[in-house]
């Protein structure tokens, strides 16, 4: 069974599902082989032998030793696609030169992320590693006992007397050895596996793979063009979907010249959608060239025609005026008191506009239903690849037993990818031709019709008693998007007596999405900006009034200290720059970031000349790839503060690529970037969007001590910058 | 439809399609030489970098019928035989990429670089790679691989087109 069909494939989950339930545990049937997906990884991928040995429902072993680990998260960048398989590996005692890497096949009741009451697959809020790490170590751990189990019988000694080193099992009291190779010849898979206690799980002292600087195992192929994407599978006998969308969210079309298009030469349907006009063509130049020529009526009376983003803010700050507030999220002790009876009240707006994912590879995927209609195989780069199926399944009015779906690298996710519109588009337009169709979303229908992250506004508000101590703080968001809003508003980690957090909700009509740290990144702006412009009218130097608040949070503290000492923070800048400094906590992670940076006053651009960051992710799995994710997060974060924004006139989206929605440029990089892992055996914490609520705080407060202006309005554009220089 | 003939990666290829079509649609769709990314179609980001005649140009900007008069157009897959360029060797050492997908096109523009300036300055690089976006933000590794590259030649240009 080396192919899986929609058929065949309920019928060997449902077979898995039956021995998981009676072998109480772990192993696997031969089913699972035609599952395991072998596209969507490189094209150079490796072929399954009868003399292969699948050790648990997570490994395989073949006689040469090579071991095949699943992977159960979208890679899209983050490095989990590696690191997963490291924290089996370490358990396993696996040579790691001999581990091959697969997509796990998508079962999430067998490799999903365990959520409490139910298992999901689904790559989101930097939770692989932290998520998947105690699993996978007993995954490790109980392939292990597999093998040895194996020996034990083989050698007629007991288990407890075998040990193990990097692909050996050694018996020492009569010195023989067996590779894990070796061990295939004899293996025995049990009945059951038992469940590995704790305590014979390795500690952090005796970790060999874990904590070592390992290379990603999808690095080659993505540098001589062998990965890939969903946008490089071809399919024979594939059509090819565009789909001409309008530029006011919500809005409906009406096809104006539906004659004209259809004459023209290649092209095989039009397919109306709520929301466009989808086309299909023999090739994707004729599918886009009718896109150029096809009219459309859009409709306008829908929501988001009422809204222009920037005459918004006006109305956000006459909500944040009111006397009635929106919703509490937080009420601890009692602000509106100390504000009262503050020795000095503080207060500002910050804003933020729009700001869109870019993920470099634009939306596409593959489908191909049936011509009877009643199953579909989908191709395509998802965060959430748990739940394609169910929702391919709903769109067509089929069983989700009938959706087969080959998941591949994601050319970037970063929010935008665990929405399955996209996949549901190919899905339609193949049933409307009853042939694979290739849907591409242009760049500029990427970012027109992109899912963005909220603008808000935030009004900020502290009351410091006669001591100078922070006694109160109140936070009042105003916008639409809901928990997109609040993430990261909380103040955990600084010691505030009264902490009071609202959301006055608006509706916008505008497509919104989680988008890397979600409302980390709106929110510690302005927290860690207000924080600096407390510091600073109370004559503090900001990280020592950091200090001071982080007294009951010893490790958010040892983050500030240690950056502070990496960026020498006691010791003055040079002539004409500044430094700033802000912390975040998010999935997990505490991260102090500081830059140091120069202006030109003429242009109204500010450089960023060094970025030091400090992190506590507890455990540390893939310490390069950690490093390589602050560093990306630093400078994606950097590209949002410096350069990005969504506008929005009267519904009408005013970007349309990256002429008018400047990502950051290599010429615009910080002459370095340092990173420093804070030691620790505490669990590991999410890495992929640590640094990037910091940059927008540690940007704004260096200008502040660089200027004495504030600037309150993220992105930082040289017009805001030069505006504030006025003010 | 008419008839175009492409010398790509060494090797003489036809299409049949319109003039106009972009030099990368034929290069991925037409012929299935995935490696060259699409990401923006204005020449904005440069994922779609490929070499014509040594000189690094956006594919997506290049109507095929351009490119029939026999220039060597070379892609990522032709860029060496077996992923043993000196850059894609740097890039592996630096762990350069994270999602991939802009990667082809950025070592495809650093390798014109090296072919004509075996020591380029740090200003000189960033200026070369300025038109390659990547939104992973993969730049300081990206400048530290070029480096390595550059390094690793020992002041010899790499003329591997």
């Amino acid at each position: 069974m080396m192919n899986a069909t929609p058929s065949d494939r309920k019928s060997s989950t449902l077979s898995r599902r039956q021995f998981l339930a009676t072998a109480g545990g772990i192993t696997i049937t031969i089913t699972a082989y035609g599952l395991a997906p072998s596209m969507g990884l490189s094209q150079k991928e490796g072929k399954r032998k009868a003399e292969d040995k699948q050790l648990t429902v997570w490994v395989r072993l073949e006689p040469n030793g090579q071991l095949t680990i699943y992977n159960p998260a979208a890679e899209m960048g983050q490095g989990s696609m590696t690191a997963l398989p490291v924290i089996l590996a370490e358990e396993l005692d696996a040579d790691w030169s001999k581990v091959r890497i697969e997509n796990a096949p998508i079962e999430p009741d067998v490799y999903g992320l365990d959520r409490g009451d139910h298992k999901i697959m689904l790559t989101v809020g930097s939770w692989s590693v932290k998520g998947y790490f105690n699993s996978l170590r007993q995954a490790g751990a109980q392939a292990r006992y597999v093998l040895l189990n194996s020996v034990a019988n083989h050698w007629q000694v007991p288990l407890s007397e075998l040990k193990t080193d990097a692909g050996l099992v050694t018996h020492q009291k009569s010195g023989r050895q067996v590779s894990y190779g070796e061990i295939t010849s004899f293996i025995k898979i049990p009945a059951s596996i038992p469940e590995i206690p704790e305590e014979q799980l390795k500690r952090p002292d005796q970790f060999r793979l874990i904590g070592s600087v390992l290379p990603r195992y999808d690095i080659p192929a993505k540098v001589d063009g062998s990965a890939l994407f969903a946008m490089d599978v071809q399919v024979p006998g594939m059509l090819y979907g565009v789909i001409e969308r309008g530029t006011i969210h919500g809005s409906q079309p009406t096809l104006q010249n539906e004659q004209a298009i259809r004459s023209l030469e290649g092209i095989v349907e039009l397919v109306m959608l709520e929301y466009g006009v989808g086309i299909v063509a023999t090739s994707l130049e004729k599918a886009l060239n009718a896109k150029k020529r096809i009219k459309i009526q859009w409709s306008e009376d829908v929501k988001a025609v009422g809204h222009s983003s920037q005459e918004a803010f006006a109305l956000y700050e006459k909500m944040a005026n009111e006397d009635q507030s929106g919703e509490i999220l937080t009420e601890k002790g009692n602000v509106s008191e100390s504000l009262k009876t503050a020795a000095k009240t503080y207060s500002a707006d910050y804003k933020n506009d729009y700001v869109y994912h870019a993920q470099m590879e634009p939306l596409n995927a593959i489908a191909s239903v049936a011509a009877d209609g009643m199953s579909a195989e989908i191709w395509a780069g998802t965060q959430a690849p748990g739940s394609v199926a169910d929702t391919i399944a709903e769109a067509l009015q089929i069983d989700p037993s009938r959706v087969t779906f080959h998941q591949h690298f994601l050319g970037g996710g970063l929010g935008r990818r665990s929405n399955h519109d996209y996949i549901i588009e190919a899905a339609r337009l193949s049933k409307a031709v009853s042939k694979p169709v290739k849907v591409l979303w242009t760049r500029e229908d990427d970012l027109r019709y992109g899912m963005y992250r909220p603008m808000s506004l935030q009004r900020l508000q502290a009351s410091v008693d006669a001591s100078g101590s922070l006694t109160g703080l109140s936070h009042c968001v105003v916008g639409d998007g809901g928990g997109l809003l609040t993430s990261g508003a909380n103040n955990e980690f600084y010691a505030i007596p009264h902490q009071h957090l609202e959301v006055r909700a608006v509706e916008n009509g505008i497509r919104l999405k989680h988008w890397r740290a979600v409302g980390h990144g709106p929110n510690k702006f302005a927290i860690e900006s207000f924080i600096d412009e407390i510091a600073t009218g109370q004559g503090i130097d900001p990280y020592a009034f950091r200090r001071t608040l982080m007294k009951e949070s010893p490790r958010a503290l040892q983050t500030l200290e240690k950056a502070a000492e990496m960026a020498q923070w006691n010791t003055p800048p040079k002539e004409g720059r500044a430094r700033g400094i802000a912390f975040g906590e998010r999935s997990g992670s505490l991260c102090t970031g500081i830059c140091e940076i120069s202006l030109d006053r003429e242009k109204g651009k500010i450089r960023v000349h060094h970025f030091w960051s400090a992190v506590d992710a507890g455990i540390v799995v893939q310490p390069d790839n950690v490093v390589a994710q602050m560093e990306g997060g630093i400078l994606m974060g950097m590209s949002s503060v410096l350069s990005e924004s969504i506008t929005i006139n009267q519904g009408k989206v005013q970007q349309s690529n990256f002429h008018d929605y400047p990502l950051l440029r290599i010429t615009d990089i910080p002459e370095r970037i340092d990173i420093a892992m804070i030691p620790s055996e505490e669990p590991p914490q999410g890495i992929g969007e640590a640094s990037l609520p910091v940059v927008a705080g540690a940007i704004a407060n260096a200008f502040a001590a660089l200027t004495g202006k504030r600037l309150r309005h993220l992105p930082f554009t040289p017009d805001r910058v030069l505006e504030a220089l006025k003010g | 439809m008419p008839t175009f003939s492409l010398k790509i990666n060494g090797q003489n290829q036809t299409v049949d399609t319109e003039p106009q079509t972009p030099l990368l649609w034929v290069i991925r769709e037409h012929l299935g030489l995935m490696g060259t990314k699409f990401g923006c179609g204005i020449s904005q980001c440069g994922a779609c970098t490929v070499h014509v005649d040594g000189h690094a140009m956006k594919a997506c900007s290049l109507p095929v019928s351009a490119m029939a008069n026999g220039q060597e157009i070379i892609t990522i897959e032709g860029l060496s035989e077996d992923g043993s360029h000196p850059l894609q060797k740097a890039w592996i050492k630096a762990q350069v990429p994270q999602c991939g997908y802009c990667q082809s096109g950025q070592i495809m523009q650093a390798a014109t670089l090296l072919n004509t300036n075996p020591n380029p300055t740090r200003e000189e690089i960033l200026d070369h790679m300025r038109g390659n976006l990547c939104r992973c933000g993969t730049y300081m590794r990206i400048l530290v691989a070029i480096q390595e590259a550059a390094k690793a030649s020992q002041g010899q240009t790499l003329n591997n087109d």
